[in-house]
């Protein structure tokens, strides 16, 4: 007779493999066959993961049918369970995945799509915080402005791809009659915000990630924008930081020592 | 604009005008009390089986379904890539794996 | 956000009909307002640090009382349990200050790996140690009682060699919890192992009862042709349950009653007549009768 440890590890193996036998000891009432009934629990976390990913990633779902969606999740699941109950986690590589599946790799932007809706995701769930109110940057004299550091919104999410994506995220999860995405647009840059409550997308102007990334590691509003220019030279500052600010993606900001 | 440091007026001048355009954003204190605020589904947990697991056959999952060689049938199937491929429209030619 | 800082006064979770709060929901109890006694919550969808999960839960729990259901604690496992998972639970428990919190005698992580589901444990002395481990753990870790929930299970283990009923009794005398009576799986776990719900439910220690649970179930058959039901949560509550909570109140008297209903979740109004159904019952039990235990 298995012992607690043996048993969990027997039955927890078989779950996600559908050739695997009953376990040792498991029956039914009477000591009967327990396959169709081992098979509930078996179906029970297969069904449930993949909804799951299905919930989390509807944009690759619309892209690749929900036929080829459900038996691609399908592969996910057996090679990734959940590392924690928190299930809005689950999917964080999903991304990975996808790039790394060979049969997908006439589909070179999935990976980032899906990088985007677990963003989106990720930031739905983040902490709260009020968006920084745009008004006390005025209050900084014109010597002192450039030497301020911020702090990013807890939900800011940036994802960077030579995809289309942003348009892709749109016409396979929002819009219903958009018309498909052309790759031939050339890469999006995403920001991902939760300005209140609602989730918020919008596009990166050039150089802009560099900017915000600059500002995340803690450099001032002057570094920063001096990083950005040194990567794109069409970097707008000004733009940069009004589009910033409408999305919400800082929290507070730190007056120079 | 090279990569030298930015001089301090160009900054404040760039910060006067961002500020000048942007609204200042909402607060979410009560918000969810006021506004249909969107609501995911995503990653919820259930005390139950999960649904159509005992319509969907409890025998064995439908395993018919092969991502290894099934063709993608979404929107991607219309999306050109710049090279002028549509996805890979064969299913992989290549050995299965187990299962 | 303002919430953070809110004290909520605990309230008792009263002898009424509550409901399972889907996010599906949200509004219509906000808009409407409606009279329901208490609403449940998964503790694991509550997990994530802001966001609008917590702004309607927190919009919500102004107005009615709450209850804190985990359902991945995995307290039947051999393993320890995942303390990032405890500490996460302890911080929804210490932020929305819940009437009860309620967790199931199952399983649902080996080795990390969490499998999203409520896998059965066998019944025995070994099994018995760690889960009285592990509820000692978590009352330890929460600062209250907690209620442990029967399960509804689709197999047996020939290693057991306790009943059911003498395992949870052997449960609450070591460790003080109380026990979450699910008359859904009651029906469930008899049908699907052949016995008898009824001497079942008049032999269960209902002076530890602190909540009771109504869901639906979904029919199906097992290897040999016999009827197996599934713990589905997907329909109304069947009327075998209803007529099982019935002679169960008569018993035990008046006690907090959850309608559970997860999957293929209907208008608000079909819950509320579930919950509206519940009340009547539970009205038309003397309130002096009732000798369940507290469950603060």
């Amino acid at each position: 007779m298995p012992r607690l440890p043996d048993l969990q590890a027997a039955f927890s193996a078989a779950l996600t493999d559908p050739d695997a036998a009953v376990p040792e000891g498991v029956t039914a009432p009477r000591g009967g066959r327990a396959d169709k009934r081992f098979a509930v629990y078996r179906n029970n976390v297969t069904v449930s993961l993949v909804g799951a990913l299905e919930d989390t990633f509807p944009a690759i779902a619309r892209l690749l049918g929900d036929e080829y969606f459900t038996a691609l999740a399908r592969e996910y699941v057996r090679a990734k369970r959940p590392s924690s109950p928190f299930l809005a986690e689950y999917g964080e590589d999903f991304g990975d995945f996808l790039d790394a599946f060979p049969p997908l790799a006439g589909y070179p932007y999935l990976g980032d799509v899906a990088r985007l809706e677990h963003a989106w995701l990720s930031a739905y769930h983040a902490a709260d915080a009020a968006p920084l109110d745009p008004a006390r940057l005025t209050a900084i004299s014109e010597s002192d402005v450039g030497d301020v550091r911020f702090t990013l919104h807890p939900a800011l999410r940036m994802v960077q791809s030579r995809w289309p994506i942003l348009q892709l995220f749109e016409a396979n999860r929002t819009g219903e009659g958009k018309p498909p995405a052309d790759l031939s647009s050339g890469g999006e840059s995403v920001l991902v915000t939760r300005p209140v409550l609602d989730v918020t997308l919008s596009r990166l102007a050039p150089g802009a990630s560099y900017f915000l990334n600059a500002l995340a590691e803690g450099s001032t509003l002057g570094a920063a924008a001096g990083k950005a220019f040194e990567n794109a030279s069409e970097f707008d500052l000004a733009q940069a930081l009004q589009a910033a600010l409408a999305a919400g993606a800082f929290a507070d900001i730190r007056m120079p020592d | 604009m090279s990569n030298k440091t930015l001089t301090a007026a160009i900054v404040a001048g760039a910060v006067a005008t961002a500020v000048a355009s942007v609204a200042a954003p909402g607060s979410a204190s009560a918000a969810a009390k006021e506004k249909c605020y969107g609501v995911s589904l995503a990653g919820q947990n259930d005390c139950a089986a999960g649904p159509g697991t005992s319509c969907a056959g409890t025998s064995s999952i439908d395993y018919q379904g092969n991502a290894w060689t099934l063709v993608p049938q979404g929107t991607c199937a219309s999306i050109e890539l710049p090279d002028g491929r549509v996805g890979s429209l064969e299913p992989l030619d290549r050995d299965l794996p187990e299962g | 956000m303002s919430e953070k800082n809110t004290r909520y006064r605990k309230i008792e979770i009263p002898a009424r009909a509550g409901v399972g709060l889907k996010a599906q929901h949200y509004r219509d109890v906000l808009e409407g307002a409606p009279d329901i006694g208490f609403f449940e919550i998964h503790a694991e969808n509550y997990m994530g640090a802001g966001g609008p999960p917590h702004a309607y839960l927190s919009a919500i729990r102004e107005f009615y009382p709450l209850s804190l259901h985990g359902v991945g604690l995995s307290i039947g496992s051999h393993g320890a349990l995942d303390k990032d998972h405890l500490a996460r639970l302890k911080a929804i428990e210490s932020r929305y200050e819940p009437g009860l919190f309620s967790e199931h005698l199952a399983w649902s992580t080996h080795d990390t790996a969490y499998y999203n589901d409520l896998l059965p444990v066998p019944y025995d002395r070994e099994t018995l140690a760690r889960v009285c481990d592990h509820i000692d753990e978590v009352q330890d870790t929460l600062g209250r009682r907690m209620l442990l929930e029967n399960p509804s299970t689709y197999v047996a283990f020939e290693q057991s060699t306790m009943s059911e009923l003498d395992f949870l009794r052997e449960i609450v005398r070591r460790t003080g919890c109380g026990l979450l009576l699910d008359v859904n799986n009651v029906y469930v776990s008899a049908v699907n192992h052949e016995t008898s719900p009824e001497d079942y439910l008049d032999s269960f220690p209902v002076e530890h009862v602190g909540e009771i649970h109504l869901g639906g179930h979904a029919p199906d058959i097992d290897d040999e042709g016999r009827p197996l039901l599934i713990d589905a949560h997907d329909r109304a509550v069947d009327n075998a349950v209803w007529g099982l909570y019935d002679r169960l109140l008569q018993r035990a008297g008046a006690l907090p009653t959850l309608i559970e209903w997860d999957n293929d979740v209907p208008q608000w109004a079909v819950l509320a007549g579930e919950a509206a159904a519940a009340e009547r019952m539970l009205a038309g039990v003397a309130q002096g009768t009732t000798v369940h235990a507290a469950t603060a």
